[in-house]
């Protein structure tokens, strides 16, 4: 299948977890929330944890399915990958949202934080790309 | 009732992730790398996932209620404040370095890399310090979710 193709499905995918997930416990599927919650103390952890196993089995599941995962190696060294999740956590805790709470729930909702959101954070992702990669040399593993 | 459709919900989530790129920071970064080889996957994936969840929440709002729980719990309105911004923008730079959003990271848990386990170590580490902040009362419905 082309991957754009495949991208989109798995957008298509990505967007029946959210209305499954508004649709019966009328949560929004944003992941820096469920998993958030889960480091910052809320107290329905039931169904954040069987949210979190579901999400890290999948990919296994894909694998035993037809032998690839789809999970990509990690493209910089530890000390950079320690610094962007140290950010990527005060960030959307901050900022209240990620990619999919945001970028996926957000714009569906038409909210307007979550537009203004979004393009901070692919404004600001791009950015650092361009900065790394083009005026540092790159951030090589 | 509410573990099972949590544990589906997390699976398609995270079978939508691994199918569409989203689980390879190459490719992440590849979007983000406007001045380099640009990777357009990531458009196509928001482009489902948008519209899809844009259609499904109308149908599913129209019920009143969610099957399971009590309403419908949303983000009270609010302005667009610096907190959001600067949020996004910290979040913004972490994605850029190395190409992992909470999502995908957490799916890639399963891989058993070590430096991904390091990011979702700090990415946790991040959740509590930012908590630790002090919230002002009229925020404090928004960080309930996403």
């Amino acid at each position: 299948m082309h991957p754009w193709l495949l991208s989109a499905l798995g957008g298509v995918l990505i967007g029946l977890s959210a209305i499954l997930l508004m649709g019966t416990l009328g949560r929004i599927a944003g992941i820096s929330g469920i998993a958030g919650g889960l480091a910052t103390g809320a107290t329905d952890r039931g169904w954040r944890w069987a949210f979190l196993a579901g999400l890290v089995i999948a990919p296994l599941l894909l694998a035993w399915l037809r032998g690839d995962s789809g999970i990509g190696l990690p493209q910089v060294s530890w000390p950079w990958m320690a610094m962007a999740g140290l950010l990527v956590g005060i960030g959307t805790r901050l900022g209240g949202g990620c990619t999919s709470g945001h970028g996926v729930c957000g714009i569906a909702r038409l909210s307007p934080r979550s537009l203004a959101a979004t393009l901070v954070f692919v404004l600001t992702g791009v950015a650092t790309v361009f900065v790394v990669r083009h005026l540092l040399g790159g951030a090589s593993a | 009732m509410k573990i099972a459709v949590a544990i589906l919900a997390g699976l398609l989530f995270g079978l939508g992730l691994s199918i569409s790129g989203m689980t390879q920071p190459a490719v992440v970064l590849g979007f983000l790398d406007v001045a380099g080889q640009w990777n357009s996957r990531l458009l196509f994936v928001m482009a489902g996932a948008v519209l899809t969840t844009a259609i499904g929440y109308r149908l599913v709002w129209q019920r009143g209620r969610p099957s399971f729980g009590g309403a419908f719990l949303m983000p009270a309105p609010q302005r667009v404040d610096g907190r959001l911004l600067l949020g996004a923008a910290l979040f913004g730079i972490g994605w850029g370095l190395a190409g992992y959003c909470p999502g995908p990271a957490l799916a890639s848990l399963g891989a058993g890399l070590w430096p991904v386990g390091l990011l979702v170590l700090m990415m946790v580490v991040g959740w509590w310090l930012a908590a630790k902040l002090p919230v002002r009362r009229d925020e404090k419905a928004a960080r309930l979710n996403p």
